[in-house]
């Protein structure tokens, strides 16, 4: 009979108990889990590249809805549990849920620890702890203001970074001499606090924080010493302790953490403990790889191996901010007993430094250059005697026995059992016998098979030469994605070769950049149409059977064949003659239905090809030219009724969305681009999701731009505000020429900001005004080509041959 | 026997291109390669029914527009992993006319 599993808390420690169980006894237990977070689990690890901007949320997602569903296990999300009857042996939610276990984990993980000076609890002082933590302190950068952070130790500076890189000022209050004192000797500090402090981060250490002072919520910082830093947001990483409030209450024991054996049971035989939340002998965890081992006990345990036990080690500390590398690993303190090998290189800002004793080392601290770290660590673990290469053991693994300084041979020359992935403790050997015996090629593959880079993703460089190691040419890190599988190149070489080439046909480009098939495929044959149409909009005849079926007849597709229509309305303004033109066009034809859009638009769908040119001969009488609904260039500029109607509009919104859509219709770019005007910051035209969005305020026009609203969802960044319409224009225009030059075909906005870089984007369009002023020159030129009206176009009997079939044979046949 | 039926010239049909022919069991896509050869299919995707007359056309191939299946103009077959496929239609080109041959589709109505 199954047995019942409660699980209360769903972070990286349970999640993977579950694989771990799941893999061991399936069928074991019907597993019900209580997040108090509402979502699913998801890598902590990698809140600071998401703070930062360097990943979204979804990247960081472990197990997805799915997941859940596809194993059987209830989750129910945004139930804290309250309290455990250990008697009944239920649990109960805040939501009043009460469920019975045969078997309960708990893994509440911890809670951020708050210095209590005055002022703590004001709104505007944040902890670093989960996705709401990161989400909030992003919506507070959107304000560009002054940060403080205090805490100057790894989650103090990983919060600090992403801050930075949001656009604020920070500064890190540290109430230690130097920076991470616990992982990093006062040297590297040195040099840590330099690195930090050259990305425009300030940092005070000896900073003893005394009150939090503002005006109803935070205005500034006051220190012991008198100073005072003014400061919007006040992010706390200052420590963590263990959550063991609910156990404790359950009369469960509780020291710093809940108390468990080697086994991670408490002293209740039912009643597991794991990660942060837990003690065992006499320690508690913050660090991922003890976390996992934790997890690996736990599920051996549940699954019937009495035997499995937690064993201590140390784990390597690394700093995850990008450009600044860093190892720390064991102990480094001074004493009698030990003896340290330094390395510095003050020009090329490295510090090595290995505490030894008695021939072995117990401790090493890399700052700047760590691709040894994983061989230290070895040497560590196993406590290799190194006398034989004291002189030359700073100089790293690939210099001992004078062998070359290829940091491949570095990697080929670890033992198969030397640790590569810290936090999911896989060694060499696992990885290289997974890319043999399962025929791996690329490093998600690894990722999925092995675990290897899949948490914090520092050992990626590791993990990618073995693969080099293991399976030669096949592997190739370096290279860019292809377009397609009809070339080498990536989208950005063909770009540029087109350009430096001259090139201005699709067979040119086919034939000067070597492509392996001799006329493309449905892949490359739009993108290069598309970059030729930009590059040389004067010179380059657009290939219609280059372009997808959208494109080449002017209306979308429809699952049976037919097509929908979608007449321009200049942002989304339209009048009886226009409604009543649509409408006997839609009796006319018997269109079967009629749809607004999200765009302020009509849509008819349901037409026959062979009756287009007459639709268009229609709606053309009425004045209307093409909607552009189906292409990648500009579709809708969605709009308000600004300041002619609403009594709280600033500026007059719907004149500029329809001088924009009047300037900027028919140019076709890398994917498609929507945009809006607000009349004013209480935004009803939605302007901050689209690919550029315009809020109208009283002193002018604040430009947005890369948000999105489809597959992802992303707010808009703020590209900058200007005084008159004009100007307004002008920038759009620059900013859309800056992506049409850049983007890689169906490359939306916000992808290609990304990947450019908002603060690069920033500098071309809103500070150069040469370069702004060049971009909208190349825009209107571009447009002398482009705004011809596809439509009637074709009602004067462009392209016939699209609507019409070729002939109607065999009906007679068929009668006889 | 085979019954072939004038559909028209080579001129009708845009290079990497393809146009339609009605017929009594529906329609038949009839296509031009960049080499001026000529094939037709059912222009019936085996995936979802798309009209693959009005895919972009590439090689000996033309792709799906409703979900990107390539399907081979000379075989009916999908490429790559989908798995499926089209009946294919005899075509003839004598001089500029193109002729297709009807019985085999009425043996496919039978």
């Amino acid at each position: 009979m199954t047995e019942k599993l409660v699980i209360i808390g769903n972070g990286m420690a349970p999640g993977r108990m579950l694989e771990h169980l799941l893999e061991k006894a399936p069928d074991l237990y019907q597993v019900t889990i209580f997040n108090a977070e509402p979502r699913v689990n998801y890598d902590r690890i990698m809140l600071s590249p998401v703070l930062s901007g360097e990943k979204d949320y979804e990247e960081i997602i472990i197990h997805g809805d799915g997941w859940y569903i596809k194993h059987g296990i209830t989750l129910y999300k945004g139930h804290k549990i309250v309290a455990i009857d250990r008697q009944a042996k239920t649990v109960t939610s805040d939501h009043g849920v009460t469920e019975p276990y045969d078997k309960l984990v708990i893994a509440t993980g911890s809670v951020p620890f708050i210095i209590p000076v005055p002022g703590h609890d004001l709104p505007g002082v944040l902890t670093y702890r989960d996705l709401d933590d990161v989400r909030a302190m992003m919506l507070a950068a959107q304000s560009r203001a002054k940060a403080v952070v205090i805490g100057g130790g790894l989650l103090g500076l990983e919060a600090a970074a992403g801050l930075n890189a949001q656009g604020m000022d920070v500064t890190v209050l540290h109430v230690m001499p130097t920076l991470m004192e616990r992982q990093l000797d006062p040297a590297a500090g040195y040099l840590l606090q330099r690195a930090v402090e050259q990305r425009g981060i300030k940092v005070i250490t000896k900073a003893n924080t005394q009150a939090i002072t503002g005006n109803g919520k935070v205005g500034q910082v006051e220190l012991a010493d008198g100073t005072i830093i003014p400061a919007t947001l006040v992010v706390m990483a200052v420590g963590i302790r263990p959550n063991a409030g609910l156990a404790k209450e359950a009369g469960i024991a509780v020291n710093r953490g809940i108390v468990v054996d080697a086994g991670m049971r408490s002293n209740d035989p039912d009643i597991f403990a794991l990660g942060e939340c837990a003690e065992v002998n006499g320690m508690v965890y913050g660090l991922v790889a003890p976390l996992y081992e934790m997890a690996r006990v736990a599920a051996s345990q549940l699954a019937g191996d009495v035997a499995a036990a937690f064993v201590h080690s140390d784990t390597p500390t690394k700093l995850k901010v990008t450009g600044i590398e860093l190892f720390s690993l064991g102990d480094f303190a001074e004493g009698e007993d030990r003896q340290e090998i330094v390395l510095r290189d003050a020009a090329a800002g490295v510090y090595k430094r290995l505490v030894l004793r008695n021939d072995r080392i117990i401790g090493t601290v890399l700052y700047g250059e760590t691709a040894d770290g994983a061989w230290f660590n070895d040497l560590k673990k196993k406590q290799t005697d190194i006398s034989q290469m004291r002189d030359t053991l700073i100089f790293g693994q690939s210099y001992q026995g004078g062998a070359s300084l290829d940091p491949m041979a570095a990697v080929a020359a670890l033992p198969d059992d030397a640790e590569i992935c810290g936090c999911n403790g896989v060694c060499k050997g696992k990885i290289t016998g997974a890319i043999t015996g399962k025929g791996l090629t690329s490093l998600d593959d690894v990722r999925a098979h092995t675990k290897a880079s899949a948490s914090c993703g520092s050992c990626t460089g590791l993990v990618e030469k073995l693969m080099v190691l293991t399976i030669g040419d096949k592997y190739n890190p370096a290279a860019v994605q292809p377009m397609c599988g009809c070339t080498t190149l990536g989208h950005d070489e063909v770009r540029r070769l087109i350009k430096a080439k001259s090139l201005k046909t699709i067979p040119a480009v086919m034939q000067e950049l070597e492509w392996k098939t001799s006329c493309g495929c449905a892949k490359c044959r739009p993108a290069l149409n598309y970059y030729l149409v930009c590059d040389w909009p004067d010179e380059y005849a657009d290939d219609y059977q280059s372009r997808f079926i959208n494109e080449r007849v002017h209306a979308n597709i429809q699952k049976d064949g037919t097509y929908s229509v979608v007449p321009r309305m200049w942002g989304g303004v339209t009048n009886a003659a226009e409604l009543r033109a649509i409408a006997d066009v839609v009796d006319k034809f018997e269109i079967p239905m009629v749809k607004v859009t999200g765009g302020q638009r009509i849509d008819m769908l349901g037409i026959r090809k062979e009756d287009l040119p007459a639709v268009w001969a229609d709606l053309g009488q009425a004045g209307f030219v093409s909607g552009h609904a189906y292409a990648k260039g500009l579709r809708t500029v969605k709009t308000c009724v600004g300041s002619d109607w609403c009594r709280f509009g600033t500026q007059d919104s719907t004149g500029f969305g329809v001088r924009i859509e009047k300037f900027m219709w028919g140019s076709w770019t890398p994917a498609k681009v929507k945009m809006a005007v607000s009349g004013c910051p209480r935004n009803c035209a939605e302007a901050t999701c689209k690919d550029v969005g315009v809020i109208c305020v009283d002193s002018g026009y604040e430009i947005h731009f890369a948000g999105a609203a489809g597959l992802d969802i992303k707010g808009t960044e703020v590209l900058g505000l200007v005084k008159t319409e004009d100007e307004a224009l002008e920038h759009i225009v620059a900013l859309t020429q800056m992506y049409r030059e850049q983007g890689r075909y169906l490359e939306r906005i916000y992808k290609w900001a990304k990947r450019i870089g908002i603060a690069e984007i920033k500098r071309q369009i809103m500070d150069d005004g040469e370069k702004r002023k060049a971009y909208f020159d190349r825009f209107v030129f571009s447009q002398k080509f482009a705004q011809v009206d596809p439509w009637s176009e074709r009602v004067s009997g462009k392209d016939k041959h699209e609507f019409r079939p070729m002939a109607s044979v065999g009906f007679a046949q068929a009668a006889e | 026997m085979m019954n072939w039926v004038s559909i028209g010239s080579l001129s009708d049909i845009p290079r990497r291109g393809a146009r339609c022919v009605a017929t009594p069991q529906g329609k038949i896509a009839v296509f031009r390669t960049a080499e001026d050869q000529v094939f037709a299919i059912e222009d019936h995707c085996p995936h979802k029914g798309g009209p693959l007359s009005q895919g972009i056309v590439h090689g000996a191939a033309v792709t799906c527009p409703l979900h990107n299946w390539v399907i081979s103009l000379e075989t009916g077959k999908a490429l790559g992993a989908d798995e499926g496929a089209v009946r294919t239609v005899p075509v003839r080109i004598e001089g500029e006319r193109l002729f297709i041959a009807l019985e085999a589709l009425a043996s496919r109505a039978a």
